[in-house]
């Protein structure tokens, strides 16, 4: 290699003033939005491939399925982007575990930021990302006939419930990502996870029709409860029946609980996960 | 009071379960010096520069730098310190400038000074045309490049380079030779690990042999190859007849002769200059002629031979080492 020569000087030291969290956070988020700028590809899995899926269900079974008080793509588009937010869990997860194998990671933590930055930026960016795909699934579902009906605050408010699960979510993901050694691993791992979560549910058909043990499981999966709220803040369908079970009845209530509950859960084990990934 | 050494670890230790990957290792690095750590593959190496840089918290022991303890005060550690280490950290998918300004923006150096600092790096690693293109086109020379020119860009005090030259052809190498010689000219602290006694050699001060995590030798280049045996007189004689002569005059200033069968060449133990001159007075008078006469020290691979009973590993000659054999100079598409 040629090297440009350069006379020994004395070397001008500039100020090291250690960033705020909220600086080397977005540093990290910068950095993890050039990612997604430049691979595309990452995007796919919330947006191609939700589209794929609601297009799938829109037009191959949702003939099949009977949902009451609503069109079937009207019931489908809530299942669809809760679906898509609970895969932000995956999305950390993959970005956390790849950064950590690649020493990325530890590169960071050599420099003078707040502890905290890392997994801070990492959360945002996956959130960012999640959102994305929300709201491509928003624009999909305008174009093939969902509304918002019951008017903005309602409407606003079934998005802010979205976030706040895809912020639980995020420290499952932290959880997993911190535990495994490898990308696939992480793939494999979430996805065996995620599909029964989000299809034992009312995601995509309604738990009625399913035999009781399963609907009974259905009904009290967190993500049943956030997909019902979603419905019934846009206007996409009736309340549960009377027979559902109680987190139905109470499907707003019950999505910020859920939310919360997971959070208390998995955000210590997440951190403390971290932390010992990170002490040697 | 005088400063601290830039940098000490004392009785530092990191064990895996059973396994101890470093075990008591102590040295003192004092302000613009540089430390080599030299052992073969799996010693501690990496593991010791973790400690030090706060990325691994030790089991035993006391890590400072810069005056600051490692496990108490990690932050301010930080903001004393460039690490580059064993795999380029890198960013692939950002540009070289990207890579620069990410890190520029956690060490919390301003704006100003990331561009103007940035782009003198990257002239002076030859990056500069290089810049604006992702990172995963890069050799695995420049990948290096960039990384070192990311851990100068806060100018830190004490700079920590893991295996700074492992996988990079000899060309690459000796130009970042250059470069680390000017960073010491300018005041910076090193500690490099390495695995070539010739790079140890070439660029520190003092020298910590590691192996199985314990310091097996320490000591400036000079004194570990002291330590491996002492220096000798060479001669080599123009005709073999005078082999029995020239044996029987040096033995006379010499307590170890030793004749190299079916050679012209004898070797005597001496300990240093002076016994060479004396020897070399002696021939003159005697009128026999030599083609060559010298003093010859032992390299430190005999060194590294003498101490830890086995020679360093043919795997791990430079540019060879098999992890990194595809991160040479010119390896880009
Ligand atoms: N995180 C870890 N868990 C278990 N063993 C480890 C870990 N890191 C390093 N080791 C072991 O510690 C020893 C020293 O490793 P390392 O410091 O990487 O050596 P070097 O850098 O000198 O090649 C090796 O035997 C290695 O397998
Ligand atoms: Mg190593």
């Amino acid at each position: 290699m040629t090297v440009t020569q350069t006379p020994p000087r004395a070397p001008v030291r500039p100020e090291i003033r250690p960033p705020s969290l909220l600086r080397a956070s977005s540093a990290i988020v910068w950095r993890n939005l050039v990612h997604i700028r430049r691979m595309p590809e990452m995007l796919l899995d919330v947006t191609v491939q939700s589209v794929m899926f609601v297009l799938l269900f829109a037009y191959v079974f949702g003939g099949a399925i009977a949902v009451a008080g609503a069109s079937y793509k009207e019931f489908l588009l809530p299942g669809i982007m809760v679906q898509t937010m609970v895969f932000a869990s995956a999305v950390v997860a993959m970005g956390l575990t790849s950064d950590l194998q690649k020493g990325i990671v530890d590169r960071f933590r050599s420099l003078p930021v707040p502890r905290s930055s890392v997994l801070v930026g990492r959360s945002i960016s996956s959130l960012i990302h999640s959102s994305i795909g929300v709201a491509v699934m928003a624009v999909t579902g305008l174009l093939i006939g969902w509304r918002v009906r019951n008017g903005v605050v309602d409407g606003v408010l079934a998005f802010a419930l979205l976030l706040l699960f895809g912020f639980a979510m995020i420290w499952l993901g932290i959880w997993v990502g911190s535990l495994m050694r490898t990308v696939e691993a992480v793939q494999g791992f979430m996805f065996t996870v995620m599909f029964p979560l989000t299809f034992v549910a009312n995601t995509f058909a309604p738990p009625e029709s399913m035999p009781a043990w399963l609907r009974t499981i259905a009904e009290w999966n967190p993500v049943s409860a956030l997909t019902q709220a979603c419905r019934e803040l846009w206007g996409n369908g009736l309340p549960a029946p009377a027979d559902a079970a109680w987190p139905l009845q109470h499907p707003v209530l019950v999505s910020v609980g859920w939310s919360l509950l997971l959070t208390a859960v998995f955000a210590p084990l997440a951190v403390a996960a971290f932390r010992r990934r990170s002490r040697d | 009071m005088t400063a601290p050494p830039a940098v000490e670890a004392v009785d530092l230790s990191k064990h895996f379960g059973e396994h101890r990957a470093v075990d008591g290792v102590s040295f003192v690095v004092p302000t613009g010096t540089v430390l080599g750590l030299l052992g073969p593959n799996g010693a501690g190496k990496t593991t010791l520069v973790r400690m030090l840089t706060t990325l691994s918290v030790p089991t035993a022991g006391t890590g400072r730098v810069a005056g600051f303890d490692v496990r108490e005060q990690p932050d301010l550690v930080r903001r004393s310190i460039g690490l580059t280490g064993q795999a380029a950290t890198v960013d692939e998918i950002l540009t070289g400038r990207e890579n620069l300004r990410l890190i520029g923006s956690l060490y919390g150096l301003s704006r100003a000074h990331v561009r103007r600092a940035g782009d003198e790096l990257l002239e002076r690693f030859d990056l500069a045309d290089a810049a604006d293109r992702p990172v995963k086109g890069y050799s695995g020379g420049m990948r290096r490049r960039l990384d070192l020119a990311v851990s100068l860009l806060a100018v830190p005090p004490i700079l920590f380079l893991d295996e700074p030259t492992t996988g990079l052809d000899p060309q690459s190498r000796s130009g970042l030779w250059d470069v680390l010689r000017d960073l010491v000219a300018e005041g910076t602290t090193l500690v490099l690990t390495t695995q070539y006694l010739e790079e140890a050699d070439h660029l520190a001060d003092e020298i910590v042999v590691v192996d199985r995590g314990r310091v097996i030798a320490a000591g400036t280049p000079t004194q570990l190859k002291d330590r491996a045996g002492r220096a000798s007189v060479v001669v080599t004689l123009t005709h073999a007849a005078d082999l029995d002569a020239a044996a029987a005059l040096m033995r006379d200033h010499s307590p170890e002769v030793h004749v190299e069968p079916g050679s012209r060449r004898l070797t005597a133990q001496a300990g240093g200059l002076r016994d060479m001159t004396r020897i070399a007075a002696v021939f003159d008078d005697s009128g026999i002629e030599l083609d060559d006469l010298g003093l010859a020290r032992p390299s430190l691979d005999d060194v590294f031979l003498h101490l830890t009973g086995h020679r360093a590993e043919p795997g791990t000659a430079p540019g060879t080492d098999p992890e990194s054999a595809p991160a040479t100079e010119g390896a880009a598409p």
